[in-house]
């Protein structure tokens, strides 16, 4: 299709120059065997949901053990990535649709091992925490069987070379999520979370897949590689429904991703365990539709293909990480401010790679995954010493629990950026992407993300300064007496933390460039603006204002908010709680204005529950039942009242036709039986007299004749 | 010895068992008239074999079998006949008329 290449601009041209000369080897033997970094998990997953109750540890021992050897796996392939680099990609052919061969491969390249590497070493950290955070859980074993089910089927979606394996993952996570998050399903509530997370989920998948039918069938193929060599060397038709296709399969990572207007489902979904929360909805599976995104970033990046789509990816980014972290300020729930975060985070990286800066959303993706899964198991710590996951039932923390305390800071840190935690690295990364965006395509949506970014760094710590500071500072509220978690729930912490701290230094502009070299190593090479050194005048802006945010949240959230006053009941001190003869309050701080519509969560949730559900679940599910109980039924009804009437008639044919031959029968033998029977007394002696008489006689006549 | 005088003890042993059979009311005794019925039989069975000098002694095997036979109806008969007595306290021949029914 000559016009189209004609069309193509300038980055497809460098494409279209660079395409074969990236510097890579095929991993070897290593990516060869990369197959099993799914396989395992999956096939241990059904053991554990066979035997696990029979193994030692009731399958915790083997789900570890499964995380273990991926993690292992996942950072042999980082190093060989790093030393040699590795693109390798392998399909087996299972069967063929028309002309579309329907196949199951493995990708090997930096995106896929970063994700090995991230579901593996964050994985098995979670899996060790999870032993003491489950303890005498009555599902034990059910639950290391699904959450072993998400570890494989994550892992079978980022190995994916085609949208048909990619679709099998992604709904593999999509049923361990919704199995995950109803773990207590004793609760009603937690049901409703979970269906609520899977009904979001399904509403965004059905986009995805138009999208992968679109792109597939414009390309001809399902495969991804496949799909973007037809797209540079011009034989596809994707230009023409290429926005479609994008901003389709777009909605559909906005649905895992939790982006704004689908981020209803993750808050909600903080009603499973905690282990579940940190791997599945902060570090790992939230980041599938990033992931997503960054697979197909070599048609996103160009605009001949996916036209303005990069724009409306930065700006639901942009309005996702502004609205969601205003709304983490207000929630009581420790986990859901994490999980309102885990969503503001998610829309920088979306934002990130919608601004085109590929290394630097992913950068973020890495390092979210680990100070991010630190924060939720550190919240879980402390969920299980006070038994609420309520701030109003915490405080004072810091003295009884030293070990969560100071990890719990550490990833604080880290979050909200401050030198030289991991945070601060990506974040400034993508604020300085987002600048120099903006300052080369000056429309109005890239100056809006350079804003919103900023101001959401100040959002962020402003809900992190208020969360440790009614977590660990003041006065302690809760019931239960606080302790320090286990050994095996703290050495994940510690272990996370030095992760929070060290992971940053991977990717410093103009020192260490060992990330971008991990994760640019693709088959097709990645466009994006290359810093030599950190933007001084950014740091010289976020810092100060993250800083500055801190300290407010510290006066307004911190322990001299206090409101102490005597208690007016009159009562003697209670000697089992001595603080509590003075009443405390605190978290006294409202937004003005905002706070009504932050306080409804924007009311999104309610315009969906009363605009979708409710009108579905009345009205529409009313004459859905008339008509299945009226129409569809009475098919059913008619066929077995017809089959009764002829039962009925078929029985008196039985009872009296059928029946009457063998009664007769029987009755005449009975009548022949009786009347025979007078004529033997049934004496032995008689008969053996007959039978002798008898045979006298044959004698007699034998003798005679 | 003549065949003759076998024969006749034979005959006088099957009527002797024969007026047993048909006229004791014991149930024992009947079964032990049988046995001495089946005791001519043999006797005759190897008095014809000797006096007709089979070369291959199928009168004398044959006896040999009946033997064997009326042990096994001596034991069957017996054990009925004690079911009967344990049930019915009797095993008076006249009072087994049930079959018929």
């Amino acid at each position: 299709m000559p016009a189209v290449v004609a069309e193509l601009s300038r980055v497809a041209v460098f494409l279209q120059e660079n395409v074969e000369q990236i510097d890579a080897g095929d991993g070897g033997w290593l990516a060869a065997y990369a197959w099993l970094i799914p396989v395992v998990p999956m096939i241990v997953a059904f053991l554990i949901l066979f035997f696990g109750k029979y193994s030692p540890w009731k399958g915790w021992g083997m789900a570890t053990a499964a995380l273990g050897f991926v993690a292992v796996y996942g950072t042999a392939l980082a190093v060989a990535n790093l030393r040699d680099g590795i693109i390798a990609e392998f399909s087996v052919n299972i069967g063929d649709v028309g002309t579309f061969a329907i196949e199951w491969g493995w990708v090997v390249d930096g995106l896929s091992i970063l994700m090995f590497f991230l579901v593996g070493v964050v994985g098995f950290l979670v899996f060790v925490y999870a032993n003491g955070y489950m303890k005498g859980d009555a599902r034990y074993t059910w639950f290391f069987a699904s959450f072993t089910l998400f570890a494989g089927g994550m892992l079978v979606l980022v190995s994916a070379p085609n949208f048909i394996q990619l679709i099998v993952g992604w709904e593999l996570v999509g049923v361990s999520s919704y199995l995950l998050i109803g773990h207590y399903w004793e609760d009603m509530d937690n049901i409703d979370a979970a269906n609520k997370a899977f009904m979001t989920n399904k509403v965004a998948d059905a986009a995805l897949f138009i999208g992968a039918v679109i792109m597939s069938l414009s390309a001809g193929t399902f495969q991804f590689s496949e799909i973007f060599t037809r797209m540079i060397d011009g034989q596809t038709v994707l230009a023409q429904f290429g926005f479609w296709a994008g901003l389709a399969i777009f909605i559909g990572a906005m649905g895992k991703s939790a982006q704004f207007p689908f981020h209803v489902w993750l808050p909600d979904a903080m009603a499973g365990p905690t282990p579940v929360s940190a791997l599945m909805h902060a570090a790992t599976m939230v980041t599938a539709g990033v992931y997503l995104i960054a697979r197909l970033f070599p048609f996103y990046q160009l605009p001949e293909f996916s036209g303005s789509m990069r724009t409306i990816i930065v700006v639901v980014g942009a309005v996702t990480l502004l609205f969601m972290g205003l709304l983490a300020i207000v929630q009581d729930d420790i986990k859901r401010v994490l999980a309102y975060s885990t969503v503001s985070q998610l829309g920088y990286m979306v934002a990130a790679l919608g601004v085109g800066a590929y290394t630097a959303g992913l950068f973020h993706l890495f390092t979210h995954a680990f100070f991010k899964a630190l924060l939720f198991l550190a919240a879980g710590s402390i969920i299980h010493a006070v038994h609420s996951n309520n701030m109003s039932d915490m405080g004072g923390l810091r003295k009884y629990m030293p070990v969560t305390f100071w990890t719990f800071l550490i990833g604080t840190a880290a979050l909200v950026g401050i030198f030289p935690f991991a945070g601060f690295w990506s974040k400034d990364e993508i604020i300085a992407s987002a600048y120099f965006n903006a300052s080369n395509n000056p429309e109005f949506a890239a100056w809006f993300m350079v804003v919103l970014s900023i101001v959401g760094a100040f959002i962020t710590a402003f809900y992190m300064a208020r969360v440790v500071s009614l977590t660990f500072f003041g006065t302690y509220l809760g019931d239960a007496k606080p302790h320090e978690s286990p050994a095996i729930m703290t050495v994940p912490l510690v272990a996370l933390a030095a992760a929070a701290t060290t992971a940053g230094l991977l990717n410093i502009p103009g020192l260490t460039e060992v990330f971008t070299e991990w994760v640019t190593t693709r088959a097709f090479p990645i466009v994006e603006h290359h810093f030599t050194e950190p933007e001084y005048f950014l740091i010289a802006i976020v810092t100060p204002v993250v800083l500055l945010s801190l300290f407010i949240g510290w006066r307004l959230f911190g322990p001299s908010s206090e409101l102490h006053y005597t208690s007016t009941s009159g009562e003697a001190a209670d000697v089992s709680a001595p603080e509590r003869s003075v009443a405390v309050e605190r978290d006294t701080f409202r937004i003005p204005v905002l706070y009504p519509l932050l306080e409804n969560k924007y009311y999104i949730d309610d315009l969906y529950m009363n605009g979708i559900v409710r009108p579905t679940m009345g009205p529409i599910a009313d004459a859905t039942l008339w008509v299945d109980m009226n129409v569809v039924d009475a098919v059913p009804n008619l066929t077995a009242g017809v089959a009764k009437h002829a039962a009925a008639a078929v029985g008196v044919i039985d009872d009296n036709a059928v029946d009457g031959v063998y009664n007769v029968a029987g009755a005449t033998t009975g009548a022949i039986g009786g009347f025979l029977r007078q004529f033997f007394p049934g004496r032995v002696q008689q008969y053996v007299a007959l039978s002798f008489a008898g045979v006298v006689i044959f004698a007699a006549l034998f003798v005679i004749f | 010895m003549t065949i003759i005088q076998w024969i006749l003890l034979g005959s006088a042993m099957f009527s002797v068992g024969l007026y047993g059979v048909l006229t004791r009311r014991n149930a024992v005794l009947v079964l032990a008239s049988v046995e001495i019925m089946l005791s001519a039989v043999n006797i005759n069975l190897v008095a014809f074999d000797t006096y007709l000098a089979d070369p291959a002694f199928t009168g004398q095997i044959f006896a040999l079998f009946v033997i064997a036979l009326a042990a096994a109806e001596v034991g069957i008969g017996i054990a009925i006949v004690l079911m009967i007595f344990r049930n019915r306290h009797s095993a008076d021949v006249d009072e087994l008329d049930l079959m018929r029914y």
